[in-house]
């Protein structure tokens, strides 16, 4: 009888916190309404962007003869939308500006004679440059090539397809030859990490000051918005530089990732990229009203970080619209920076442009962070 | 703690006169719900002023409006001669605002919170000035106590202390001694007495009758709505209450009775006795005529009590309004 009775208050209890939980809960409008959208925009976002065969990647060709079986050949593979010419270039010098800026991924060379020793049976080679930073958006096309052109070459020249084919197709995989996935891993976890610390170190930054009161003093004071923000961030830099300085050094010690470039440039443009993620968790902060918004937001936030920025999934393979999403992430351009400096020793020259993307998301943060933070109680 | 103050009056910066707060007609609203209505009022320099009111009468509003944090819908006024609409700055450096809810850090100590408000208002040496404020404060043996960890009159001791530190010419205080024990409050109010005493101006919102009654003069708020204002005495000569009080057996029926009567606007009981009372003196008398007989009560005509007249006002206030 007294189990039954206990067994009884037991339910009521817990139907008595939960009846709580959820008028606080349905109180909260944005929350709620975060609650169901969100998952909603990611599914149908990641769901159309992610493709782990990735297409259309960026390509120069740099034909040494002009011959019909060198066009077939490009035209075939792009018939295959997995390669893109974008560039027709005329010396090997231009292939290496292009890979290192990391505008195309691959590089394809039709040497001269090419057509006249195919049909002597003299299996000539056709080279292939190839940005193996990361190895999960070449792997695929790489593997890919060589019954390809075989099969180009069967239908359109009638040349039949013989094992070894007629052909060699001579891979040069270059920044990580032997595609060691640390290699791609350790830069983009770099970025990753120091995406997800910095925003929410800042992201609870105001909204901690609203809920524990001490907001209205601080608008008492003679203390500015900016001056707010500034005393606001400048900790996290330097605690975000050590991180930094950690896994760098770690994913030098323990996993042999190069620093084939400028320690001193990896170091400012590390240092940028932090503030531009703490001034987002920051901007995050003036526009939530409690903390668990705050974080709602952050998570929102880093979930495109992770997977749109061409760290989980090549960024050549995912469609147009979603490229354009990632380019307005700083990861994004971040990993572009990281693996051109520590795996391909690129300068700044030819990392201006994301160096730029940064300063300007970096801007546009402050600037809303700044006109949204409220003076006032009004 | 008030021993400790020597330094003389304040010099009032030229070219202010003697009043410390002017405002007129000021208003403000809440989603469509006006808390503050045309509200206009002086506080003279060197003077404690009080603001009294219920809950949700607006004074809390009415101060931030003052120090600039809330922007009034209607009306104009100065602060320190400054324009609270549009000189928001100048006020914030020289106006110390003391929230209704302890607003320090409550993870820095009391050392570090001191000295964090040094260096936002810019004084030289931060460090120097935090200790002299330990140490007017009585509070060297807890300056590296984490704030949070101090009781309740300790706490508000040590947000006076910040709010005084950049040395304000006037002094915002919200309801500053709610919850904190009578010692301490008595303490608190000498601070409040010595600061005046030095030049200083206060404004300062309260509950407690006896603080009222040390305040140089005091207004009243209710519905947004200033009521009355003025010293004690005037506030208390204005409301042309009169009161007896009554004692004897069995006065929870009296009350009873006497509160359904003509004439009795309120019937307050204190300790052994009725406080009744009425704005009209004759309409009172004939009220109360019928037991004044009996025996069994003693009679007695008395001042009506600052607590009395405010009661009447409220109650007043909420008649008009019904």
């Amino acid at each position: 009888m007294r189990a039954v009775a206990s067994t009884r208050g037991f339910f009521r209890r817990v139907n008595a916190m939960l009846t709580k939980e959820l008028l606080q809960l349905l109180r909260d409008r944005v929350t709620l309404a975060t609650m169901i959208t969100i998952p909603l925009m990611q599914i149908l976002l990641f769901g159309y962007a992610i493709d782990t065969q990735p297409r259309n990647m960026p390509t120069a060709v740099l034909l040494q003869e002009s011959s019909d079986i060198g066009r077939t050949i490009i035209r075939g593979l792009e018939n295959t939308r997995y390669f893109r010419i974008t560039h027709q270039v005329h010396d090997e010098a231009e292939f290496d500006r292009l890979l290192q800026s990391g505008r195309v991924l691959f590089g394809i060379e039709i040497p001269a004679n090419f057509e006249r020793e195919l049909r002597r049976g003299d299996r000539p080679a056709l080279l292939v440059a190839a940005d193996a930073s990361d190895p999960v958006a070449t792997g695929s096309a790489l593997a890919a090539l060589a019954p390809l052109v075989q099969t180009v070459l069967e239908r359109e020249r009638a040349i039949p397809q013989t094992t070894p084919p007629p052909f060699e197709i001579r891979t040069h995989a270059r920044y990580n030859p032997a595609a060691v996935s640390q290699l791609n891993i350790v830069p983009g976890l770099l970025g990753t990490i120091l995406t997800l610390t910095m925003l929410f170190f800042t992201s609870l930054a105001v909204t901690r000051e609203i809920e524990r009161g001490t907001m209205e003093s601080l608008l008492a004071m003679p203390i500015s918005p900016v001056e707010i923000m500034l005393g606001k961030i400048l900790p996290y830099v330097v605690i975000g530089f050590f991180q930094a300085a950690m896994i760098v050094a770690a994913g030098y010690l323990l996993f042999e990732v190069p620093i084939v470039g400028s320690l001193a440039l990896l170091a400012a443009l590390t240092t940028l990229f932090l503030i531009t993620n703490l001034s987002i968790g920051y901007t995050f902060s003036t526009l939530a009203r409690n903390q668990l918004q705050a974080v709602q937001m952050t998570l929102m936030f880093f979930l495109p970080n992770l997977l749109l920025s061409g760290f989980l999934f090549p960024f050549a393979g995912m469609p147009q619209w979603a490229q354009w999403i990632g380019e307005a992430l700083p990861l994004t351009h971040f990993l572009r920076i990281v693996r051109s400096i520590m795996l391909k020793g690129s300068d700044i020259t030819h990392l201006r442009y994301d160096a730029l993307a940064l300063v300007i998301l970096m801007l546009v943060a402050m600037t809303i962070a700044i006109t949204r933070f409220r003076r006032t109680l009004d | 703690m008030s021993s400790a103050v020597a330094d003389g009056p304040m010099p009032v910066p030229p070219g202010v006169g003697e009043i410390a707060i002017e405002v007129e007609g000021l208003s403000k609203s809440f989603n469509g719900k006006q808390v503050v209505r045309s509200l206009t009022m002086q506080v003279k320099r060197g003077s404690i002023y009080g603001f009294l009111g219920p809950n949700g009468s607006g004074k809390t509003t009415t101060i931030r409006i003052l120090c600039g944090l809330l922007t009034p819908d209607t009306g104009r006024g100065t602060c320190l001669g400054y324009d609270i609409r549009t000189d928001a700055e100048e006020i914030k450096r020289h106006v110390g605002y003391m929230t209704q809810h302890f607003s320090l850090y409550q993870d820095l100590s009391v050392r570090e919170n001191l000295e964090f408000v040094a260096r936002i208002y810019g004084i030289p040496s931060p460090r120097r000035a935090a200790r002299a404020m330990i140490e007017r404060l009585g509070l060297q043996d807890r300056a590296e106590q984490i704030t949070g960890q101090l009781s309740g009159g300790w706490k508000q001791r040590v947000a006076l202390g910040a709010c005084t530190l950049p040395e304000p010419q006037l002094l915002l205080l919200d309801e500053p001694t709610a919850g904190v024990d009578p010692k301490a409050r008595r303490d608190f109010w000498n601070e409040i007495h010595a600061l005046a005493a030095e030049g200083l101006t206060v404004l300062v919102s309260t509950h407690y009758m006896d603080e009222a009654e040390r305040c140089h003069e005091i207004a009243y708020i209710a519905y947004g709505e200033l009521l009355t204002y003025g010293t004690v005495e005037k506030v208390v000569a204005n409301s042309h209450l009169s009161t007896y009080t009554v004692s004897g057996p069995d006065l929870t029926r009296l009350a009873e009775e006497l509160e359904k009567r003509d004439g009795v606007t309120m019937v307050a009981p204190f300790g052994v006795s009725l406080h009744v009372s009425g704005p009209d003196a004759q309409a009172l008398d004939a009220a109360i005529a019928p037991y004044r007989a009996d025996r069994a009560l003693n009679w007695q005509r008395a001042e009506p009590s600052l607590e009395d007249v405010f009661i009447e006002l409220m109650g007043q206030a909420t008649t008009r309004r019904s």
